[in-house]
């Protein structure tokens, strides 16, 4: 079983919903990555998203647009990045890691080269936004020898058959976007949300994250209520973003934050 | 190899073009897909679409033979394909008649649109006037600027010009935002792109609507010139008014086809638009083609005086069509296209627009190595108007 797989299991055995922040790499500064991915794990994180910034992020909103040209700044590569999961891993193997990102950075290096450094480095999964399966093939196979899940997307767009298909191809967990749109928007409905997912069980036995517009504690609570995992990411990056001038308080910034969903989200399983 | 056929179910031409978006879109592009091909089955809204374009567009547009043209240049008989003549003054607005019949018909009520260098937004801009339809043009805030007479056009046609700041401030973040904003209001927008590229089905959707210019220029040069053509040129930013013009030709093997992409400063500066002549393929704005990258796969900056030919990626087909060797492909760096620019209104009364002025440029090379009974046709892709002010600018004068 992979590293996500039986993650999610424990979770699952413990009556608890997963909680997987997403950051982008190298924002604010590369340096910053590694620790931010560890005060991430003291707030709760189950699984961590690490975003590769890319100069063309089409489907995400403002907040995470920034966060790639601030990484970009810098120069932030892939292979800087698996660099940093490397370095997080000497102190934590436990926690899954998925890298999640467009398509040309990782084609740039060559599938079967980054799937063999991937893994090497101690990525467990990996989420192409631009990728959906009928373009998958060449990847899937090289990932899936390395042992890393590829993680696909379900949108409200998505018909049965397109959910039936994409989830015969996805490993690891299904990645559900709440709503119609790019990152970081706020148009959020729990029960929206909550029909469509039980559509989706209907042809998978993958845990369901679920992600887009959970801004806080609150939202959080409420998705955890209907969906295996809560993906919020903009909602962090936010924080970094207003607090990009002093890294050395975003480590605390981020745990707290985090904190707080996790709590609010554990608090909703006790209570239903 | 029959090229008609192409492309494929998967929208792949080659290894090229596909449908590289997030889930939210992959529906909402089969839907389309699906609309496209009952459309050009039914002969309905064929005879509607042949209305527009000859009574709305203005179309068939003149094959001209430009005789003191040829005679400075030397070598082989030069003719034009006037597009610089439809309606709003490009190729475009072919393709936008088109795509708007279709949002029509899904019953859309607004379109979104990219543009560079302002003739796409304004061919939107126009159509939407005509058909009732909320129109938003998304432009890069650089190009705002250096494209202002197009700005105002859009506006006094009732649609939003919204500048775009992010990334590098032209076409390619244009075309982010217009994304953005697609996926986000999918239920009632129809999202009009303006080139040859883009997840399928819009590649081959743009070379369908433009291939009106080939049709016409096939019975054109059989009555004016007696046969076809030696050699067509025409100016590849994205690459769709080349294709409206290859398209038709391309099974015709005796045709010699040069698409001239924008060298800006050079290609040897890394300063260009020249994604076939200098870049490799990889994935960008939902299609697999050449494009220009830098060594961690990051989009590289562009630079062209022509705010229509600077982008770092090129429609699908053109790609794979360099790769069978079936088109050539060239660079005419900014100096050469503004010499091209005057040279052509001065000797033939038209101005032009600063990207076909690239394909001019390149034809006057052509022309003299080829013999005086041999035919090149230039696709005069847009008119010159918008550009006045770049040009008076980079010639340090100053227009009020």
């Amino acid at each position: 079983m992979s590293r996500i797989a039986s993650c999610l299991a424990a979770v699952k055995s413990q009556g608890r919903k997963a909680l997987i922040p997403y950051i982008t790499a190298g924002d604010p500064h590369p340096r910053d990555t590694v620790s931010l991915m560890r005060a991430l794990v003291d707030g709760g994180a189950d699984i961590i998203e690490l975003g590769v910034p890319f100069s063309d992020p089409m489907a995400d909103g403002p907040v995470i647009q920034l966060a790639c040209e601030r990484a970009l700044v810098h120069g932030t590569s892939l292979r800087q990045i698996l660099g940093m999961v490397r370095e997080f891993r000497e102190s934590d193997t436990k926690t899954p890691i998925v890298l999640m990102g467009y398509l040309n950075p990782i084609e740039h290096i060559g599938v079967a080269a980054f799937a063999d450094e991937a893994r090497s480095s101690g990525v467990d999964g990996v989420l192409i936004v631009d990728l959906a399966i009928e373009e998958a093939a060449d990847f899937s196979s090289p990932l899936r020898a390395a042992g890393i899940d590829l993680i696909f997307l379900l949108a409200p767009t998505s018909p049965p058959e397109r959910i039936q298909a994409v989830a015969a191809q996805a490993s690891g967990y299904l990645y559900y976007v709440s709503v119609k749109g790019v990152t970081g928007s706020s148009k959020l409905d729990v029960s929206d949300v909550e029909t469509k997912l039980q559509q989706i069980r209907r042809y998978t036995d993958l845990p369901l994250a679920v992600g887009f517009g959970i801004r806080d504690a609150e939202s959080a609570a409420l998705v955890a209520r209907v969906a295996d995992g809560v993906i919020v990411g903009s909602a962090l990056v936010t924080e970094i973003d207003k607090h990009q001038a002093q890294p050395e308080v975003l480590p605390g910034l981020l745990r707290e934050k985090l904190g707080a969903m996790r709590q609010a989200m554990d608090n909703e399983g006790r209570l239903s | 190899m029959k090229y008609e056929q192409f492309p494929d179910n998967r929208g792949h031409f080659g290894p090229y073009g596909g449908r590289f978006v997030a889930e939210t879109l992959m529906e909402p592009l089969r839907l389309l897909e699906q609309a496209y091909e009952q459309f050009k089955a039914d002969p309905k809204f064929q005879q509607q679409l042949d209305y527009d374009l000859k009574h709305y567009v203005g179309r068939p547009s003149p094959l001209y033979f430009a005789e003191r043209m040829t005679r400075a240049w030397g070598g082989a008989r030069i003719w034009l394909k006037r597009e610089d003549l439809n309606h709003t003054g490009a190729h475009k607005v072919n393709n936008t008649v088109g795509q708007a019949l279709l949002a029509k018909h899904l019953g859309k009520t607004r379109i979104i649109a990219e543009t560079g260098a302002g003739q796409h937004g304004v061919a939107s801009a126009t159509i939407a006037a005509r058909l009732g339809l909320k129109c938003v043009v998304y432009m890069g805030a650089d190009d705002v600027e250096r494209q202002s007479p197009n700005v105002y056009r859009m506006k006094l046609l009732g649609a939003t010009v919204v500048p775009v700041t992010s990334g590098t401030r032209t076409l390619k973040d244009a075309l982010n935002e217009a994304m953005r904003d697609w996926v986000t209001n999918v239920d009632d927008t129809f999202y009009v792109i303006g080139t040859a590229a883009g997840p399928h089905p819009y590649p081959m959707l743009v070379r369908d609507f433009n291939s009106v210019v080939g049709r016409e220029l096939l019975w054109q040069s059989r009555e004016q010139i007696g046969r076809l053509p030696d050699a067509l040129v025409a100016c590849v930013g994205g690459g769709s008014n080349a294709i409206g013009m290859f398209h038709p030709f391309i099974e015709h093997d005796g045709v010699r086809m040069i698409g001239v992409e924008a060298g800006g400063d050079g290609i040897e500066t890394g300063r260009h638009a020249a994604p076939l002549s200098a870049g490799k393929p990889g994935v960008l704005h939902g299609n697999r083609t050449y494009i220009m990258a830098d060594e961690n796969g990051q989009i590289q900056g562009t630079h062209s005086i022509s705010a229509g030919l600077d982008y770092p990626g090129v429609g699908p087909e053109h790609s794979w069509l360099k790769d069978l060797g079936r088109v050539e492909y060239t660079a005419i760096n900014d100096d050469e296209a503004l010499a091209a620019f005057h040279e052509c209104s001065r000797i033939e009364g038209i101005i032009p627009a600063l990207e076909p002025a690239h394909a001019l440029a390149y034809a006057k090379k052509l022309a003299p190595t080829m013999s005086a009974d041999q035919n090149i046709v230039i696709n005069l892709s847009g008119r010159g108007d918008k550009d006045i002010f770049t040009v008076a600018r980079v010639e340090g004068i100053t227009l009020t």
